[in-house]
């Protein structure tokens, strides 16, 4: 008979297959619902990860798209892996992007337009500071109150909708835009433009940024005491209070890291992709990030991959759509599956199989 | 039946933004639609997919579309229409308000992909023509008909965004709901979204809870529907027909009808003679249908609707008729004078008699 039993130590070699196989176990699994919808399971497959990839026809506008949507979800997952390391619960980045969106533009369509070199980098402070403000409520009340930082952030992803509304529909709104909601076009203002930095790359600041975050990261969380302060919050409390780490200052750090983070790549996204403050700014990504977070293992590189696997399959969605008249639910089923399999499949690295026989009663 | 474009027969990437329309000419037309909402959604989405069914079966062998739903506006509107534009299709429809900076940003880039964009005002290039139906024709008949029919007096309205077109579909509601029954209340409740079941849903709730028993909505699902049929009131179908809900709670409907507009715009296209504009098609023209009012409605209530529609119709009554005052009092239309299109697309205030604010 087959038992399960609980490994020592999570296996290093099952950590890094898993994410392996579960890629593979969706590919089936994709497949057979792909088929069963009628249409060649194979050639899915192939439209959703390798055409956005190597497809002459589409790939060299695929390409850059796939750094476009990766880079705000890996800087936003980047930030938030360090507080799940720590045990800290940030699941409200979508609403600390939306702010820090906010305040960067605010700060840029309050000089418009005006044409001075350092516009866009205090855009950017703005932005940073705006995700670090929203992120401060729910750390201050845990600090303080010991509220719960989940529901606090969460909820508070909810109030920065409506101030986005607001923002898009009053404060914000286009004075030359004939009464219509929304704001200036940023993208269109080159002094606060957050363009393609080499032509048909895709690579923006935000890009930029979040590559730069990666490597700060990993650099923090492998040579840095604080890396190891806190996993060590994480992981045990206790030890961690007599090593001397201080768990306000724990819960203030995340929160700062990832607020800053997710603010930025607001302030990123709204000088570029998005181009304006609008309603419907938020798309998502502060809680596609908590996905993303956990697909790389809350490791810096393994991050930057899931960012980019997670994007590909989002543009490879939208191919298979518009090529094969695959409808949205299934690509959006498609990614759950991803995650499924993946925390289906971590029970193999922090668990075995052993084989017993069961002895007569 | 969908017909997914195929990628046989297309241009070189670097050259297709720049290929000559006529050397496309012996393919087939190939035609790309974005959808905001889900195509089940059987309101928005849905009656637009049903636009693109009627071109695929008018023009059979000699189109081929494919559509993308539920997409978000913004960079991942622009980085599909993109994609579109450069699996050589020739027309989009991109039929959502949101989509404009997409689309003249697109626009811009692919100058021989004609764009369509649906409710929108931006046309920036000349490659771009804007679309719309006269949907407060349509709200001003229901608008009536909820005055007959409330026992409260209480009318509820579930808005989507407070746009032009959302506003106008409220003053021509209520305007008319009033005539029909001086003492009407209407409570309207903003969910920013258009397709949203559990938000709508729940906002009908809450105006269930405020004493309404006549529900409008200017937002894409059926969810309301399920709300009032549980609450025993009564709605109307919005964009489509809604006919499930039939007899009741669903007692009329609007009805989006894009079709001969649709077809209209590919023929243009395979004519060569597609010219950017703005079309504002209403009851007349087809664009805006009333569905079946059930009997439900007292005989006479019906009568007075299909006179209404028909004087909407043949041009003799618009909707937007003073003695009209706005909201805060102040005179906007006198005795007689009507509304004409430039005010009523830039329509951004309540009419005398609405309580609450437009969101700001």
């Amino acid at each position: 008979m087959l038992r399960l039993e609980k490994r020592p130590q999570p296996s290093r070699l099952w950590t890094a297959l898993t994410p392996i196989l579960a890629v593979l176990a969706t590919m089936v699994a994709g497949g057979l619902l792909f088929a069963a919808l009628g249409k060649n399971p194979v050639e899915a497959i192939r439209v959703i990860f390798f055409d956005p990839l190597f497809n002459d026809q589409v790939a060299s506008f695929a390409r850059p798209q796939i750094l476009v949507k990766a880079g705000p979800l890996i800087l936003i997952a980047i930030g938030l892996s360090m507080g799940f390391r720590a045990g800290i619960w940030n699941i409200g980045a979508e609403g600390q992007y939306i702010m820090g969106a906010i305040f960067g533009a605010a700060v840029g369509l309050a000089l418009y337009p005006m044409d001075h070199a350092l516009i866009f980098p205090l855009m950017v402070v703005a932005g940073a500071l705006g995700g670090w403000l929203w992120a401060m409520i729910p750390a201050i009340l845990k600090i303080a109150f010991r509220t719960n930082e989940i529901l606090v952030s969460l909820l508070l992803v909810y109030v920065a909708e409506q101030i986005l509304a607001s923002a898009a529909l009053d404060l914000l709104r286009n004075p030359d835009g004939g009464g219509f909601p929304g704001s200036r076009d940023l993208s269109e203002w080159d002094t606060a433009s957050n363009l393609e930095l080499i032509a048909g790359s895709g690579m923006h600041w935000g890009v930029v940024t979040a590559f730069i975050a990666v490597i700060a990261a990993y650099v923090m969380l492998s040579r840095h005491i604080l890396g190891v302060h806190l996993r060590l919050a994480g992981q045990a409390p206790r030890a961690a209070r007599f090593a001397g780490v201080r768990p306000g200052m724990v819960v203030f750090l995340c929160f700062t890291v990832s607020g800053v983070l997710a603010g930025l790549a607001g302030l990123f996204e709204v000088t570029g992709p998005a181009g304006q403050i609008s309603i419907d700014f938020n798309v998502g990504y502060g809680f596609t990030a908590i996905i993303v977070a956990f697909l790389g293992r809350l490791n810096p590189i393994g991050i930057l991959l899931a960012g980019l696997l997670m994007a590909l399959t989002y543009i490879g969605g939208e191919l298979a759509q518009f090529m094969l008249g695959l409808p949205a639910a299934a690509i959006q089923a498609f990614q759950g599956m991803l995650l499924f399999f993946l925390l289906a499949l971590d029970m193999l690295s922090n668990y075995r199989f052993r084989l017993v026989t069961r002895e007569a009663v | 039946m969908i017909q997914p474009i195929t990628r046989r027969g297309f241009a070189a990437l670097t050259l297709a933004a720049t290929l000559p329309f006529a050397a496309q000419a012996q393919d087939p037309t190939k035609i790309g639609f974005i959808y905001v909402g889900p195509v089940g959604d059987l309101g928005w989405s849905y009656e637009h997919d049903q636009g693109r069914l009627a071109i695929e079966e008018a023009f059979g062998d000699s189109v081929e579309t494919a559509f993308v739903e539920s997409v978000d506006v913004g960079n991942d509107a622009e980085s599909i229409m993109t994609q579109m534009a450069l699996q050589g299709t020739d027309l989009i429809f991109a039929t959502s308000f949101g989509y404009g900076p997409a689309v003249n940003t697109v626009a811009g880039n692919f100058p021989d992909v004609k764009f369509e964009h649906a409710t929108g005002y931006q046309r920036d290039h000349p490659n771009v023509s804007t679309y719309s139906a006269r949907f407060y024709e349509g709200r001003a008949v229901i608008g009536h008909v909820a005055g007959k029919m409330t026992q409260t007096n209480k009318i509820g309205y579930i808005a989507s965004y407070p746009i032009p077109e959302v506003i106008r579909g409220i003053n021509s509601a209520y305007i008319h709901a009033k005539k029909a029954n001086p003492d009407v209340e209407m409570s309207v409740v903003w969910v920013y979204t258009w397709f949203d079941p559990g938000k709508e849903a729940d906002a009908a709730r809450a105006l269930i809870d405020q004493g309404v028993d006549v529900l409008m909505q200017h937002t894409d699902s059926t969810a309301p529907q399920a709300a009032a049929a549980e609450a025993s009131i009564l709605t109307f179908g919005q964009a489509s027909d809604m006919a499930q809900y039939k007899p009741a709670p669903r007692i009329g409907s609007i009805i989006d009808d894009w079709a001969p507009y649709y077809i209209q715009r590919v023929q243009d296209v395979k004519d060569g003679t597609w010219e950017s504009g703005d079309t504002w098609h209403g009851i007349k023209e087809g664009m805006v249908e009333l569905g079946e009012f059930t009997d439900v409605i007292p005989e006479e209530v019906r009568a007075e609707a299909q006179a209404l529609s028909d004087a909407i119709a043949a041009g003799e009554y618009s909707p937007f008729t003073g003695p009209l005052n706005k909201q805060d009092g102040s005179a906007w239309l006198a005795e007689g004078e009507t509304a004409d299109d430039a005010a009523l697309a830039g329509m951004n205030f309540y009419v005398e008699g609405l309580t609450g604010e437009i969101p700001n």
